[in-house]
């Protein structure tokens, strides 16, 4: 590097604008440390790729071609938001939306409900603590196809749990929700509480015991019971938690793909089809400009979870500068 | 929330003597664990069982003359379509795809986080914001995109196609996982090894590589059962010779012709989970770390 005309540079801007001289030094300082970092750059081309290349050109081709009439192959033949108009007018597709509510309210609540039962009952010290654990967390190990197929068996109307009650003589037993399209997402959502509800457990045993134990001798002094103490004290106290728990549960609810496939194909009729289910078969069915509207749909309420975090963490901040 | 608290001691309010309440207790666990319990028994059972005993009996019933047939079928024989293999070809696909992007995303991740963590340049920050964001995204939404660029390098339907889908989907979390990882180890480290004059690359290989053995393990663990488990993934991007294990077992259970064959379909579908199933009972601790890393979103 020519130190020396840089020098007399500098020493010149120096009697001129010492804040300007200032930002030079820092500026070429910046710069060589910039150019250690070469190696680093060189290092994470893949993640730059994958960041830039997927996720920021990926989701934008994805929403372009939203407004397009592309069939097979991408075209550019604009047409405003005529896919949208016809996705929101479509049966299939206004149903499916209607099921991912159904389902990822039954499935978050009762995976929350069961969740936190387990894990405080998990923490009343008892023996045997790590194999109730391995059995709660082994579904989660199992690929939701698996998961699918074998809940298809169990709530068969035929072979399945129904059948197999009503041998033992409580022959009215009625318990087949597969076999209607009113109940088939009851069915949906006991196996995937079934396949998940294990980590949920597991992250909401971990802020259990995060929580200072002392509470547990206060409340005991004012003559509160354990069960109001959990609800009214503890479960407040473990919101954090709480909130990561059901961000993961609503991530993979909107993801839901692979149980429809194995348990039900959508059906029956259209009554278990989801929005991820239709993005798919409107790409197989070389209908893309279509698909790629119904997946734009798909990002709105992860884009509203995002905007939430962002506007939280922007709060939390503020709190704490204001301290 | 942080690995360790999952090692700490009950919290909850101390038991006294074996009183009514810790009956109910133990009785609220024990069905429980039945109900988590009763479809991995059914799917053994069912296995084990020719038809008729699951026409006559119940899915519960013990099998009157137990027998390892519908193994045998489901892993060479079952149909998909007009093939007729059963599992074996998946079972090879899978451990193709599996051997090959496990060691593929998890070397990239482990660069990711070391460069984040003590190699920060403009825009780095960035970057790792965009990839944290890319882990929420419905993969359904970015499907189309990576079809049409792989098959513009005529990558699509093929085992480097899949291996680079799944090295792509598996960055965001792995990343995640080795940042806050490297952010946990001294910077003292780092810096002594830079007054003696080692590189980017030297510092990864000399200190950092052989450190991250713990988390690696934790990774590989995530990445195994993520990858052999994928659906999605291996129905759009693998080719119809790459087809995994997952794929295979739905297309041999959709095949099925007349009456469903539930014995075929039960020990197909016990074949394809004995991977995931013996990585998670070998390696039980670890694998809850693993959903413990990975929930640490955010």
């Amino acid at each position: 590097m020519a130190a020396k005309p840089r020098g007399s540079l500098l020493t010149s801007a120096i009697v001129q604008d010492a804040g300007i001289a200032e930002g030079r030094l820092q500026s070429r300082a910046r710069r060589r440390r910039q150019l250690g970092k070469l190696p680093s750059i060189i290092g994470t081309l893949p993640m730059i790729v994958v960041a830039v290349g997927v996720f920021v050109i990926g989701l934008s081709f994805t929403v372009v071609l939203s407004f397009t009439s592309s069939k097979l192959f991408p075209t550019f033949n604009f047409v405003g938001w005529y896919q949208y108009e016809r996705l929101w007018a479509t049966a299939r597709w206004v149903e499916s939306v209607k099921h991912i509510w159904f389902y990822g309210a039954g499935q978050i609540g009762l995976s929350l409900v069961l969740g936190f039962l387990l894990a405080v009952f998990m923490d009343q010290r008892i023996r045997g603590e790590d194999t109730f654990r391995t059995i709660f967390l082994y579904p989660f190990a199992l690929s939701a196809i698996i998961t699918g197929l074998v809940w298809q068996l169990m709530l068969d109307p035929i072979w399945g749990l129904q059948a197999a009650v009503r041998s033992w003589g409580w022959t009215d037993f009625k318990f087949a929700p597969l076999a209607s399209g009113e109940t088939a997402l009851i069915g949906m959502i006991v196996a995937s509480t079934w396949n998940g509800v294990g980590v949920t457990m597991a992250i909401l045993l971990a802020g259990l015991r995060g929580v200072d134990s002392e509470i547990w001798n206060a409340t005991r002094v004012d003559g509160i019971p354990r069960w109001r103490t959990y609800l009214w004290i503890v479960l407040p106290m473990m919101r954090g938690t709480v909130a990561t728990a059901v961000i993961l549960l609503l991530v993979g609810v909107v993801r839901t793909f692979d149980i429809v496939i194995a348990m039900t194909g959508g059906g029956p009729g259209i009554s278990t089809q989801m929005p991820a289910t239709y993005v798919i078969d409107s790409i197989n069915a070389r209908n893309v400009g279509h698909g790629m509207a119904a997946a734009t749909c798909m990002l709105l309420p992860i884009l509203a979870l995002i905007l939430l975090q962002v506007a939280f963490r922007a709060r939390a901040n503020r709190r704490a500068t204001a301290r | 929330m942080s690995v360790a608290a999952m090692a700490v001691e009950p919290a909850g309010p101390k038991p006294g003597k074996l009183t009514a309440g810790r009956i109910g207790i133990y009785a609220f666990l024990v069905v429980s664990a039945l109900f988590f319990l009763l479809p991995l028994a059914v799917m053994i059972l069912t296995s084990m069982k020719p038809m008729d005993e699951i026409h006559n009996g119940n899915i519960f019933a013990l099998p009157q003359h137990p027998t390892f047939d519908y193994w045998v079928k489901a892993w060479s024989s079952a149909c998909t379509g007009r093939d007729c293999y059963g599992l074996s070809p998946g079972f090879f696909n899978s451990v193709k795809i599996t051997v090959l992007a496990v060691p593929a995303s998890i070397a990239l991740a482990m660069i990711n986080g070391y460069a984040l963590c003590f190699w920060r340049y403009r825009g780095s920050e960035f970057l790792f914001t965009v990839l944290v964001f890319g882990a929420f995204v419905p993969y359904q939404v970015l499907v189309y995109p990576i079809i049409y660029a792989l098959s513009r390098v005529g990558l699509f339907g093929t085992l480097p196609g899949i291996v680079i889908v799944h090295t792509i989907f598996g960055m965001p979390i792995l990343t995640l996982i080795f940042r806050n990882f490297f952010a946990s180890l001294p910077v003292e480290l780092f810096k002594a090894a830079r007054v003696d004059g080692a590189g980017f690359w030297g510092i990864f290989v000399r200190i950092m590589l052989p450190m991250s053995l713990p988390i690696t393990v934790v990774a590989v663990i995530l990445q195994v059962t993520g990858i052999w488990n994928d659906f999605l993934f291996g129905l759009v991007f693998a080719g119809h010779d790459n087809l995994p294990m997952t794929v295979q077992l739905n297309n041999i259970v959709r095949t099925s012709t007349g009456t469903v064959e539930y014995s075929t379909n039960m020990a197909a579908t016990i074949l394809t989970g004995l991977v995931p199933l013996v990585v998670y009972f070998v390696s039980g601790k670890w694998f809850v770390r693993g959903i413990a890393a990975g929930a640490v979103k955010g």
